[in-house]
C-alpha cells in the first residue's frame, strides 16, 4: 500500500509539476478548450486515486472541482474569473495535502467546504488562506526517497552499451581462441564473462515488468468498489506473466483503473437487476493480457448492461458533438466509438466512482499516446468488452527460432499452439488443388509453406518438414512449414524500417546472441500473405461467448456411431485409444460380455444386443485411471465440443443425457454408470480381506468359495496361520474369530437366538459378506 | 555555404551526401536478406548492437544491382526517421566543403537521378549532385510494388 501511495504521490507531483504553466494560461484564457481538459484529467486522476486510498477530503475536493469543470466542458457552465479562482485555489489546496501525505504526516487538520462552496455558480469570494499545517508541511524536507526515478532514455542508453560490452566481449573471446592464452588470462576472461552477463541480465530487467505488477491491485480495487455500490463482482485475472516496458505500464495504469471502475459501476447491475434480466447475481470482470504479433492486448470483459448505442447517439446528438444526419448512418461499432468522445455520458447519476462516464476521453489519450489503440465491443444486456492494445517496442518476448535454407528467423511463442514432424505418425499433410492441409490428430488445418511465403527455394523436402502449428491473433490455425526449428530465445524486439514492415510479414527485429540481426515474424501476416483464409471471428459472437465459457468450459468429445446405429458422443479424455480385434475375442464369460485385447481381458460394454457378424469389431479402450473397458461401436464420426446444454436422462443408465453437438442430437454416454457397471463388481481393495473356510468341507469349496472370492476376499483354508478377516463355519461348530459367519443346512433357524444363515440364502449370505468385510476392513 | 559533403561514387558516378546525415562509413560484412521486402532493401546487419537496414543504393536509382556476394562492402549509415540506415556505395572517398547552395540542374538526368537530386553544388573538385537520403531509402515506386 505504501508503494501505491508513493506511486500516486509521484505521479500527482509530476503532473501539478507540468500544470503549474497550464493553470496560468487557463486564468489568462478560460476559453482554451485544451487548457482545460489538461485540468480536469488532473481532478479527475486525483479523484480516481484517492477514493482508492481513502483520503475523504482530497477526494471531496477533487470531485467539487470535476463537477464544475464538467460543467464547463459540457457547456453548461461559463468559466469566468471567479470559477477560475476558485478551481485554482482547490488545486493549491490539494497540492498542500500532496505534500503531507508525501511527509508521512497525518491530513492536516481544516475544512474544504469553503473551497467547495467557492465553485458553485455565482459564489462570491475565494477561499481561504492555507491552513498554517500545511504550509509547515511543504516547508519540511520530504524524507529520503527509497527509489529514484530515472529517465527512460538513460536506460536505453545504458541497455545498448551492455549489449556493445556483450559483442565486445564476443569479440575478444575468439581472438582469445585464435591465439594460445595461459590459465590465469582465461580464468579472468571468464570471470568477466559471467559479469557481463550478470550485468545485462539486470538491465534488461530494469526495462520489463510483468503486468502483474499492474493487475495485482485489481482485485482489492473491484472488491471495495463493489462493496460500496452493493454489487457483487468476481474478478478473472489472465495473463500476468506478459512483460511489459515499465513506461508502458505506468502509461496503462490510469486507462485500466478507469476502465474497470466504469466497468463496475457503470457496467455490472445490482444483484437483484442480474436475477431479474437471467443471469447470475455475481457479475464477472475478466481482465487478461495476451501478446499478439508486435502488440500486448489487455481485455476487459464485463457481462453487466452493456452499452447502448442508441442512447449514446442522441447524447452525442444533444451534446453537439455530431449531427443528426451524420449520426443516422453511424455503424453499430461507431455508435461505440462515441463513448471516447469528450463530455459525453450514458450514466443516468453522477456517483463517486467514475463521474459520469466521462474519462473515456482521457483513457483513449492516454493510450494513444504510447501509440495504442483502445477499441470497444458491446451488447446491450450482455456485456461490455474494452481492449487495450499497446505496441510491443522494446519489449522482451519469448521467441522461437526457426530456419529455412539457413536463414533464421523468430516466431513469438506466444502465437505457439504446438510442433509437430511433417511425417509424424499422426500427422497427415495433403494437398488440394495446391493448397497444403494438415491433418493433426484428427484436425484439419490449413497450411503454408514459409519457403513459399518467403519466396525461398528449400531443400529439405516437404514430407521431412517441421509443422508449427500456430494461432494469430483473433484467428483461427493453421500450420506452418518450416526447414527446422532451433531454440527458444528471448529475444528483445525493435520496430524494423518502414521498409521492412511494409511486407506485412514481420513484427520487428532483434539481435541473436551472436550479434546478427534475426527477423520476427507476424502470424497474422504470415497467415495473411500465405492466402490463408483466417476465419475472422464475428465480434458479436466472441461477445456472446465471453460470459458461457466463463462459466461452464465446453467438453471435448468424441462423437461416434454405436452398433445399434444411434449417434454418440463419449468425453475425449477417457478415451485411451481404438481397438480392432476378431469378433472371437468377444466372448458372454462370468455373468457379462467380455473381450480379449492382447494378453488382457476387459469388460465390453456397447455390444450387448448387437450383431457381431463375424468379422471384426472395434472398441474404444476406456481407462478410469485404475480399470480399463471396452466400449464396442461402429464409426467414429467427429471429434466435436459440446457446448449447448445437455438435457439430463431421468434415469441412471448407459446414457446420461442428450445434447446437440455438431447440429444434431447425440446421447452422451455416462463414462461413470459404464465402470460402476461394468468394472465396479470385480474391483477389489488393494489388499483383499482374508476369509477361512474349512478345507475338508466340499460344499464350502465349491459352491460357497466362488461367491467369497467375488465379494472381494482371498480364501484360505484351516491350515492358514494367522489372523484371518472373516471366518465361516457350519453352525454348530465354533470358531475362535472377530467375525463369524455359521451357515446351517435348514431354512429355519433352531431358535431366536440362532444368528446363522441359511446357506441357499444367497442376498443373506452377501450382506454378510459385505457387512463383515466393511466392519473388519483396513 | 560551409556545409561539408561526403562524396561517394553510386553506379560509377561521383555524388556528395549531407555529411550532416551521416554518421559514420562502415565496412559491411554480414548481411541478412528480408525475404519480400521492397528490392532496393538488400537485408539487414548490425552495426554496434544496433540493427542497420541495408540499402543498395544502385538498386534504388534502378541502375542495376551491387554485387553483394563477395562479402566486404563500404556503407553510409545515417539515421532516418528514427531507422538506421546503411547506403551501400561503390566507393567513398573524400569529405569535402560545399563552395554554393544547391542549384537546380537543368539538364535532363536519369528517372533514379531526378527523384533522389536534390540539385547541383560546387565543390574544389568540380560540380557534384547533391543526393537526398531520403529519396535513396525511399525507392523507387516499382521498387516498392516489387
Amino acid at each position: 500500500m505504501d508503494d501505491l501511495i508513493a506511486d500516486f504521490v509521484a505521479e500527482c507531483r509530476e503532473m501539478l509539476e507540468a500544470l503549474g504553466g497550464e493553470i496560468v494560461a487557463w486564468e489568462a484564457e478560460p476559453d482554451d478548450r485544451a487548457r482545460l481538459d489538461s485540468i480536469f484529467r488532473f481532478v479527475h486522476t486525483v479523484k480516481g486515486n484517492c477514493g482508492f486510498f481513502e483520503f475523504p477530503r482530497l477526494e471531496a475536493l477533487s470531485h467539487a472541482a470535476e463537477d464544475a469543470l464538467a460543467d464547463v466542458r459540457a457547456g453548461r457552465r461559463h468559466p469566468d474569473g471567479q470559477l477560475v479562482s476558485a478551481v485554482l485555489a482547490v488545486i493549491d489546496r490539494i497540492a498542500e495535502m500532496i505534500a503531507a501525505i508525501e511527509a508521512g504526516e497525518e491530513m492536516p487538520a481544516g475544512d474544504d467546504s469553503a473551497l467547495i462552496d467557492a465553485l458553485a455558480p455565482g459564489a462570491e469570494g475565494v477561499a481561504a488562506p492555507l491552513t498554517a499545517a500545511a504550509v509547515e508541511g511543504q516547508a519540511r524536507a520530504s524524507s529520503a526517497p527509497r527509489t529514484i526515478r530515472l529517465s527512460v532514455e538513460l536506460l536505453d542508453r545504458v541497455m545498448s552499451t551492455v549489449s556493445d560490452m556483450v559483442l565486445a566481449r564476443n569479440e575478444l573471446a575468439r581472438r582469445l581462441r585464435e591465439s594460445p592464452t595461459d590459465v590465469p588470462v582465461d580464468g579472468a576472461f571468464e570471470r568477466l564473462s559471467a559479469i557481463i552477463a550478470d550485468m545485462r541480465d539486470a538491465i534488461t530487467r530494469t526495462r520489463m515488468q510483468r503486468i502483474e505488477n499492474l493487475f495485482v491491485g485489481l482485485p482489492r480495487m473491484v472488491r471495495d468498489l463493489s462493496a460500496e455500490l452493493g454489487k457483487q463482482v468476481l474478478v478473472d485475472i489472465e495473463g500476468g506473466d506478459v512483460e511489459l516496458d515499465r513506461e508502458m505500464i505506468e502509461m496503462i495504469r490510469d486507462p485500466l483503473t478507469h476502465i474497470i471502475r466504469n466497468a463496475v459501476d457503470h457496467g455490472i447491475e445490482k444483484p437483484a437487476e442480474r436475477l431479474k434480466a437471467g443471469k447470475r447475481e455475481i457479475g464477472i470482470l475478466s481482465v487478461s493480457a495476451r501478446q499478439s504479433g508486435n502488440q500486448i492486448l489487455i481485455d476487459i470483459h464485463d457481462d453487466g448492461r452493456g452499452i447502448d448505442g442508441k442512447k449514446l447517439v442522441e447524447k452525442a446528438i444533444s451534446a453537439g458533438i455530431i449531427e443528426k444526419a451524420d449520426a443516422a448512418q453511424l455503424a453499430p461499432r461507431e455508435q461505440l466509438a462515441l463513448i471516447f468522445e469528450p463530455g459525453l455520458s450514458t450514466a443516468k447519476e453522477v456517483t463517486s466512482i467514475s463521474g459520469r462516464g466521462v474519462g473515456m476521453d482521457v483513457v483513449r489519450s492516454n493510450i494513444e499516446r504510447i501509440g495504442g489503440i483502445v477499441e470497444v465491443d458491446s451488447r446491450l444486456g450482455e456485456g461490455t468488452r474494452m481492449t487495450l492494445r499497446v505496441p510491443l517496442t522494446l519489449t522482451i518476448i519469448p521467441a522461437l527460432t526457426v530456419s529455412i535454407d539457413g536463414q533464421h528467423f523468430a516466431i513469438p511463442r506466444s502465437a505457439i499452439e504446438e510442433i509437430v514432424r511433417a511425417n509424424g505418425e499422426s500427422v497427415l499433410l495433403e494437398h488440394l488443388g495446391g493448397a497444403g492441409v494438415a491433418t493433426i490428430r484428427g484436425r484439419r488445418v490449413p497450411e503454408a509453406s514459409l519457403a513459399e511465403i518467403l519466396g525461398i527455394e528449400s531443400d529439405v523436402d516437404e514430407q521431412d518438414r517441421t509443422l508449427i502449428v500456430l494461432r494469430p491473433a483473433g484467428g483461427d490455425l493453421y500450420a506452418l512449414s518450416v526447414d527446422r526449428i532451433h531454440d527458444h530465445e528471448e529475444l528483445v524486439v525493435k520496430p524494423a524500417a518502414p521498409a521492412v514492415m511494409a511486407t506485412g510479414l514481420y513484427a520487428g527485429t532483434t539481435l541473436a546472441d551472436d550479434g546478427s540481426p534475426i527477423l520476427l515474424f507476424d502470424p497474422a501476416g504470415l497467415a495473411q500473405v500465405g492466402g490463408i483464409k483466417l476465419e475472422m471471428q464475428e465480434r458479436s459472437a466472441r461477445i456472446a461467448e465471453g460470459p458461457a465459457a466463463a462459466v461452464s468450459k465446453s467438453t471435448a468429445v468424441l462423437l461416434f456411431r454405436s452398433l445399434d446405429g444411434s449417434r454418440r458422443a463419449l468425453r475425449l479424455a477417457v478415451v485411451d485409444r481404438i481397438e480392432e480385434v476378431p469378433v472371437s475375442a468377444v466372448k458372454e464369460a462370468a455373468g457379462q460380455l467380455r473381450v480379449q485385447v492382447g494378453q488382457a481381458i476387459l469388460p465390453l460394454a456397447g455390444a450387448a444386443g448387437a450383431e457381431l457378424g463375424d468379422g471384426k469389431i472395434r472398441l474404444f479402450r476406456l481407462n478410469d485411471g485404475a480399470h480399463e473397458m471396452g466400449y464396442a461401436f461402429a464409426e467414429v464420426i467427429d471429434f466435436a465440443t459440446i457446448d449447448k446444454d445437455v438435457i439430463h436422462a431421468d434415469r441412471p443408465g448407459e446414457i446420461s443425457g442428450v445434447s446437440l453437438v455438431n447440429g444434431e442430437p447425440a446421447e452422451l454416454v455416462d463414462p461413470h454408470w459404464l465402470f460402476a457397471n461394468h468394472v465396479g463388481a470385480t474391483a477389489r481393495p488393494v489388499e483383499p480381506l482374508l476369509c477361512r473356510l474349512p478345507t475338508e468341507d466340499p460344499w464350502m469349496q465349491n459352491m460357497l468359495r466362488p461367491i467369497v472370492e467375488a465379494a472381494g476376499y482371498r480364501v484360505v483354508g484351516d491350515e492358514h496361520e494367522g489372523d484371518a478377516d472373516l471366518v465361516i463355519a457350519a453352525a454348530g461348530k465354533k470358531v475362535d474369530a472377530a467375525n463369524a459367519i455359521y451357515l446351517r443346512t435348514e431354512p429355519e433357524p433352531k431358535n431366536k437366538k440362532d444368528e446363522s444363515i441359511y446357506r441357499y440364502d444367497r442376498a443373506g449370505l452377501l450382506m454378510a459378506l459385505k457387512s463383515a468385510g466393511a466392519g473388519g476392513g483396513k | 555555404m560551409n556545409e561539408l559533403l561526403l562524396v561517394v561514387t553510386i553506379a560509377g558516378e561521383r555524388v556528395a551526401l549531407p555529411a550532416a546525415a551521416v554518421e559514420s562509413v562502415v565496412e559491411l560484412d554480414t548481411l541478412i536478406p528480408v525475404p519480400r521486402a521492397a528490392a532496393h532493401v538488400a537485408g539487414l546487419s548490425a552495426l554496434r548492437s544496433r540493427v542497420l537496414t541495408v540499402i543498395d543504393c544502385k538498386r534504388s536509382l534502378e541502375l542495376g544491382q551491387s554485387d553483394c556476394t563477395n562479402g566486404i562492402r563500404e556503407a553510409a549509415v545515417v539515421e532516418f526517421d528514427g531507422h538506421h540506415y546503411a547506403l551501400i556505395v561503390d566507393l567513398v572517398e573524400d569529405v569535402v566543403e560545399a563552395l554554393s547552395d544547391a542549384a537546380p540542374v537543368r539538364a535532363a538526368m536519369g528517372a533514379g537521378w531526378e527523384r533522389v537530386a536534390q540539385g547541383m553544388v560546387d565543390t574544389e573538385t568540380g560540380p557534384l549532385l547533391l543526393v537526398d537520403v531520403a529519396g535513396l531509402i525511399a525507392g523507387s515506386v516499382e521498387a516498392k510494388a516489387a
